[in-house]
């Protein structure tokens, strides 16, 4: 087994690995593995914008960013973490333009910003211009700019490595085993620090916006160490999926004016939230999108209603909503703006529907979108249990990491934010503790385990397949812990991942060889959403409530007195229990939540 | 519908050659090539591999070769191609199992390039933003939204011939910050693509352009970095 050393090693290159791996080489002999090229991480695929109270067109204020964001967590997000984020962003923001990110421009050269879901004036209550912006391609902006930057600072990569175990020894995390998918051989990372930037898990459901590489790996890898996970229960369904496929269709559509359609032709989000209307959280327009399903307005019957950006439309809801631009002239928009825009979101509709946004309506459902729990961290980015200690050496950030500043339900555009502030810290704050610390020794024999168990599944006999038991789970997840939940369905869905995973026991893999066995891989990432998905079942079953983006059925309110608080969830000896810790308030006391 | 998948299969463990295999499916006319790949995979025969990940066209994974032309499996409908489909890896990459290619000579010809912002200026005096006019920013719009997926490079007839030439990929990177009215290194960028294996190896074929998943003019960008070579003017 080869054996590498770093002072730093960040695992994942999507937005917060790589903003991690950016800071962190400026001090610290630096490594990023991923199991894929970087280019290719989910961050690319984010599309309407990054949020920060710039005020390039309008009067915006830091605190109404934060109070928006306290408010879109439905009160669960730590409030001091939430402070920290918003008052960051700005800096955050202009560093990224510094790097050479082509953000879209004003009239006065600066950056341009857009509505999005939940940002609003606090005074007036109206959407406010808080999303940065380039086209509708910001993730893939982001992504780019973060990996060329890596690049010039000369980061040292390993991609197409998966990695597959975290290695701790006196109680601190001192490396990482990672598979190289070239040669199938086994490589010990020895580090002084350890970053996971891994993501989320949004392929454990049926119906995702998320990436085949979505599969939890550093999540799951950190739950067998023992360790905590935060609010597994809290999972984003973003409301405008592609029918069917569940590709997203950024809310920046609704930020240029587009609106939702049901089947009688009523722009219907005005009944849910009165205000703000198309605008109002994701949470409360998916919540939204399923009651006129359920009440037989879905387009045709069927579980799918419009999402409207054509011209004609937009300016006529824009007169309705009284929305203008800049100068104070009603706002205006024409097919080739709509075009310019959303070049990206045209470009899907065409292709896989068929559809152009701009003289026809596209057809759109709820897709599970986000991870808003994950690996618990301060916002410095250490990893922490629910005392509040913290595990040395390891480090967290972006979608895997719960810090929390998302609660029950992320803002749109809080989480290339959220990646971008968070990894920066994080890679910060692990260069400053590798250049003070000596490397602790390797357990011994590191990465014996971890080739024996691949060498068990790799010689599995028996019937299943991992293809079959990977449909199973996200038809359970989908359809029994999805938008609305209840005990039955949860009670069901906990007993049939547990069956699933006794399923995976006797798994058989068709290719045994050695050089890029992604049939291999694929199990052992099904093997880490099956511990996942236990995990999330189980925290939304515990949680009797209803807050963000868990609603129950059969406890539709939510409730401070009992669950103002996050679930912590460790396994031991394969069972799991839960502890919860109290939600940090500062300034913002819990109340209704309107839009 | 029924549709009969041909695929390339190669596993340097196991096969002396290189073969083709077939396999019957029904499809729906709007299933992605990629949706079958990942049925034959699951249903059939788990040793067929592939790299993908976003399944959208934004990744960049799964550049291959379907019915001879360079495009994404996940862009790709099956009604866009018909009853009869053949997907084959990447040409002018050595093959490493089935549909994966060796990307690293096409990543070694991006890091040529210095794909990376440079101004060593002073930043400006408010802590905010440099600033860009629309016009100046749209200039190099184009060239943004590459995503590295490899189906221009792989295209082109020079690559084919030596992969020592930059390729496309490379070139449309290079013009990316060439023409970025923020960027301060355009003369040193210049330098490089003007060498032999640079932009004269371009014979404008437009193989890159029609491959473009992204329908970016790859063509008129390599243009203009002709242009700018001959007239040392970055119009």
């Amino acid at each position: 087994m080869k054996t590498h050393q770093f002072e730093v090693i960040v695992v994942g290159a999507g937005g917060a690995g790589l903003m991690a791996a950016l800071y962190a080489s400026r001090s610290a002999n630096t490594a990023v593995i991923s199991k894929l090229y970087p280019t290719r991480s989910h961050t690319g695929t984010a599309q309407g914008g990054i949020s920060a109270a710039l005020g390039n067109y309008e009067e915006d204020r830091v605190e109404w960013h934060t109070y928006d964001s306290v408010k879109g967590s439905d009160y669960l997000g730590d409030q001091d973490a939430i402070e920290f984020m918003c008052e960051e962003a700005p800096q955050a923001i202009i560093e990224l333009e510094h790097m050479g990110l082509p953000f879209d421009r004003t009239p006065e050269g600066r950056i341009s910003q857009r509505p999005f879901g939940g940002h609003t004036n606090n005074i007036t209550g109206k959407p406010v211009r808080r999303a940065c912006h380039a086209a509708d391609r910001t993730g893939h902006m982001i992504l780019q700019t973060l990996y060329q930057s890596c690049l010039k600072n000369k980061v040292n990569f390993f991609d197409e490595y998966q990695v597959v175990e975290l290695l701790m020894n006196e109680g601190k995390a001192v490396g990482v085993v990672a598979v190289e998918l070239l040669t199938g051989e086994l490589h010990v990372f020895h580090g002084k620090t350890i970053i996971i930037a891994t993501g989320g898990h949004g392929r454990i459901f049926e119906v995702t916006s998320n990436a085949y590489a979505y599969t939890g790996d550093g999540v799951a890898m950190v739950l067998r160490k023992g360790l905590p996970l935060e609010d597994m229960e809290f999972f984003q369904f973003h409301p405008t999926g592609i029918y069917k496929l569940g590709i997203l269709i950024t809310e920046g559509v609704r930020g240029e004016g587009g609106v939702l359609i049901n089947n009688e032709g009523e722009r219907f989000m005005s009944k849910y939230a009165p205000t703000v209307k198309d605008l109002a959280s994701r949470d409360v327009v998916s919540r939204a999108i399923y009651e006129e399903i359920r009440a037989g307005r879905g387009i045709n019957g069927e579980n799918y209603v419009y999402l409207d950006v054509r011209p004609e439309t937009v300016n006529k809801f824009s007169d309705v909503d009284g929305r203008t631009n800049p100068d104070g002239t009603p706002y205006r928009t024409s097919g080739e703006d709509i075009l310019k825009k959303l070049p990206d979101i045209i470009d899907f509709c065409r292709t896989y529907l068929g559809v152009d946004p701009v003289t026809q309506m596209m057809p759109i459902q709820p897709t599970a979108h986000y991870t808003m729990g994950g690996i618990p961290t301060n916002k410095y980015g250490e990893v922490t249990q629910a005392d509040n200690s913290t595990v040395p050496g390891l480090y967290a950030a972006g979608e895997c990491a719960c810090v929390s500043v998302h609660g029950a339900n992320r803002l749109g555009t809080n989480s290339l934010l959220d990646l971008v502030v968070f990894g920066k810290h994080a890679g910060l704050k692990a260069a400053e503790y590798s250049n003070r610390t000596e490397f602790t020794p390797l357990p011994v024999d590191p990465g014996a385990e971890i080739a024996q168990e691949f060498e068990k599944l790799r010689a599995g006999t028996g019937k299943e397949t991992s293809f079959k038991i990977a449909k199973d789970l996200k038809r359970v997840m989908f359809d029994l812990v999805g938008i609305y939940r209840n005990e039955n369905d949860m009670l069901k869905a906990v007993e049939s991942v547990r069956e699933l995973q006794e399923r995976f026991n006797h798994v058989k893999i068709d290719d045994t060889g050695r050089i890029f066995n992604t049939d291999l891989i694929s199990a052992w990432e099904l093997k880490n959403m099956l511990e996942i998905a236990e995990v999330v079942a189980l925290s939304a079953l515990n949680r009797k409530e209803s807050r963000g983006g868990h609603s129950r059925e059969d406890y539709p309110k939510r409730d401070d007195k009992e669950w103002l608080k996050h679930t912590f969830v460790t396994k031991k000896d394969g069972k799991l229990s839960i502890e919860y810790k109290p939600v940090t308030i500062t300034k913002y006391q819990p109340k209704e939540r309107v839009y | 519908m029924n549709v009969t998948l041909k695929v390339f299969r190669y596993n340097p463990e196991v096969d002396k050659k290189w073969h083709y295999e077939s396999y019957q499916l029904e499809a729906a006319p709007t299933d992605r090539v990629l949706d079958l790949l990942e049925r034959v995979k699951g249903e059939d025969d788990g040793t067929l591999t592939f790299r993908r990940s976003c399944a959208h066209g934004v990744c960049g994974s799964d550049a291959v070769r379907i019915n001879g032309r360079n495009m994404l499996a996940c862009k790709t409908l099956v009604k866009d191609i018909g009853e009869n489909i053949t997907v084959e890896p990447l040409l002018g990459l050595k093959v490493i199992k089935d549909l994966t290619v060796d990307m690293e000579p096409f990543f070694d010809n991006f890091r040529e390039v210095m794909p990376w912002f440079v101004n060593n200026s002073p930043l400006p005096e408010d802590g905010k933003e440099r600033l860009q006019s629309i016009e100046d920013r749209e200039r190099f719009d184009d060239t943004t939204k590459c995503i590295l997926c490899g189906a221009c490079t792989t295209s082109c007839p020079s690559f084919w011939g030596d992969d020592s030439y930059l390729g496309p990929a490379a070139l449309v990177a290079a013009h990316r910050f060439i023409f970025d009215s923020r960027d301060e290194a355009a003369a040193e960028r210049m330098q490089i693509i003007s060498e032999t294996n640079g932009v004269a190896r371009c014979h404008t074929v437009f193989n890159c352009t029609m491959a473009c998943p992204r329908e970016i003019q790859i063509t008129k960008a390599i243009g203009e970095l002709k242009m700018a070579m001959i007239t040392g003017k970055l119009d």
